[in-house]
């Protein structure tokens, strides 16, 4: 045990996602070493991002306005939105410069063990997306994981009869991976949606 | 390092750290227990797709300690397992996903196949046996996935020594049937000791829960839609009365 504001420090650090009581002292004695400048640039920037990040009023993504600035672009494609669980997902897409349409984050995907249904996510703000008819593709792009993929069964479920296309991210085998090496879960599902060769 | 061999089918995951799972297992020979899967959520682990709920597998872990137990004839374990090898023995998971209705339905099972396990390294193969072929009746769309789960709460309340008396009163043991059902007192009751507030389900809705009880299909897929609905409600209220707490994921089944 330190004294007042040090233990008061690891503890507060300890309490962030990942990092245990060891971290959270290493962390703790780093910050005591670092320049006062540097920390409290730090300081500042903890205190902005809870003061000015909010949600996007359209999408759900992190936003400095109330709207963020995908949203705001005047370039993208407004007849496809591509849905995703997580802000961390539009980034992932972003990053493949192969998407120029809108985003829509639920905030996690469904999941009945945990007690979270289709009415603790974003889909009743994203049938009102739809509603107006802009929208003429729909990519469904939840994690490929069991409840991503029933959270992409659900939706598709219900927004089909709607008259928008509905389609799923592919799945497959890794660039750069050996194909001996895959799992049969995934190598069925790359056997399922194989493609011609132009 | 000890290693040990099982069968398994994998009830639940938690996210562990960056890129590593906690996955709960129910075993054939070791009942449930907790393991850690490194890495398992890149998109490059081998066996990352083989670790999701409702995965049929055969796997191999390592214990954290190479104490034995002969009690129990495997080694004891300090802290959780670690996952060194999985294969698919059958991916439940996987084929049911494409079904909204039957993926809640196998979400709710294996919650409750892990409530059902309280004591972890317990062997409990009946109710592994129970899991296994209510999964696999599932994924084959054998009969409707509400009686399926219901047929699986009824069974599992019954090895667990909670069955619902349905043939005799459950107070007084008087031969039945009886047209009155009280889920403290445990199942149907005759007139002379029903408590009150007790509930008067429909004939059919009590033959529809003997039917799953001793696995009658014929008459279970035959029962009307009402029955199947009080029946089901039945079923879930007696089990979280004993279980003395919810099944989160009961509320979220699309029957």
């Amino acid at each position: 045990m330190y004294e007042g504001a040090v233990q008061d420090l690891i503890d507060e650090l300890g309490r962030l996602p990942g990092v245990g009581p060891k971290s959270a002292q290493r962390i703790a004695f780093h910050i005591l070493a670092t320049d006062t400048a540097d920390v409290e640039r730090l300081a500042a920037i903890l205190r902005r991002v809870k003061a000015d990040v909010r949600f996007c009023r359209i999408c759900g993504n992190v936003a400095e306005a109330d709207e963020c600035r995908i949203c705001r672009d005047p370039r993208r494609d407004l007849t496809v939105i591509c849905v995703v669980e997580e802000p961390k997902d539009v980034v992932a897409i972003e990053r493949t410069r192969e998407f120029r349409g809108r985003y829509h984050v639920l905030g996690g995907a469904i999941s009945p063990i945990d007690g979270v249904g289709p009415d603790d996510l974003r889909v009743r703000e994203l049938l009102q997306r739809l509603s107006d008819g802009t929208v003429t593709e729909l990519i469904l792009a939840t994690d490929p994981n069991l409840e991503g993929e029933a959270t992409a069964t659900y939706l598709a479920r219900l927004i089909k009869p709607m008259g928008v296309t509905v389609s799923r991210l592919a799945s497959g085998l890794p660039v750069g991976g050996d194909l001996e090496y895959a799992d049969e879960v995934t190598l069925g599902r790359a056997f399922s949606g194989r493609r011609t060769v132009d | 390092m000890p290693l040990y061999r099982d069968e398994a089918v994998v009830l639940r995951v938690h996210k562990l750290g960056e890129a590593d799972r906690i996955v709960t297992l129910l075993t054939r020979r070791h009942g449930r227990i907790r393991a850690v899967g490194k890495g398992v959520r890149r998109t490059s682990s081998r066996y990352g797709a083989r670790l999701e709920p409702g995965s049929h597998i055969d796997v191999q872990l390592h214990t954290r300690t190479a104490e034995p137990d002969a009690g129990r004839g495997h080694p004891r374990s300090n802290g959780l397992d670690l996952v060194t090898q999985v294969e698919t023995v059958e991916n439940y998971g996987a084929k049911l996903s494409c079904d909204y209705s039957a993926w809640t339905v196998a979400v709710a099972i294996c919650e409750t196949a892990e409530r059902f396990t309280a004591e972890e390294g317990e062997p409990a193969l009946r109710q592994y046996l129970l899991l296994v072929g209510a999964l696999k009746s599932l994924a084959r769309a054998e009969h409707d996935p509400s009686l399926i789960l219901d047929a699986f709460l009824i069974r599992s309340m019954s090895l667990a020594g909670w069955e619902p008396a349905l043939k005799e009163c459950a107070v007084c043991s008087a031969p039945g049937p009886h047209a009155a059902f009280h889920i403290v007192a445990g199942g149907t009751v005759c007139a002379n000791c029903r408590p009150p507030g007790s509930a008067r389900p429909q004939p059919e809705s009590l033959r529809l829960m003997s039917a799953l009880l001793c696995s009658d299909w014929p008459v279970a897929d035959a029962a009307p839609m009402p029955a199947c609905r009080e029946a089901s409600g039945l079923i879930a209220a007696h089990l979280q009365w004993h279980l003395e707490r919810g099944i989160r994921s009961l509320p979220l089944v699309d029957r």
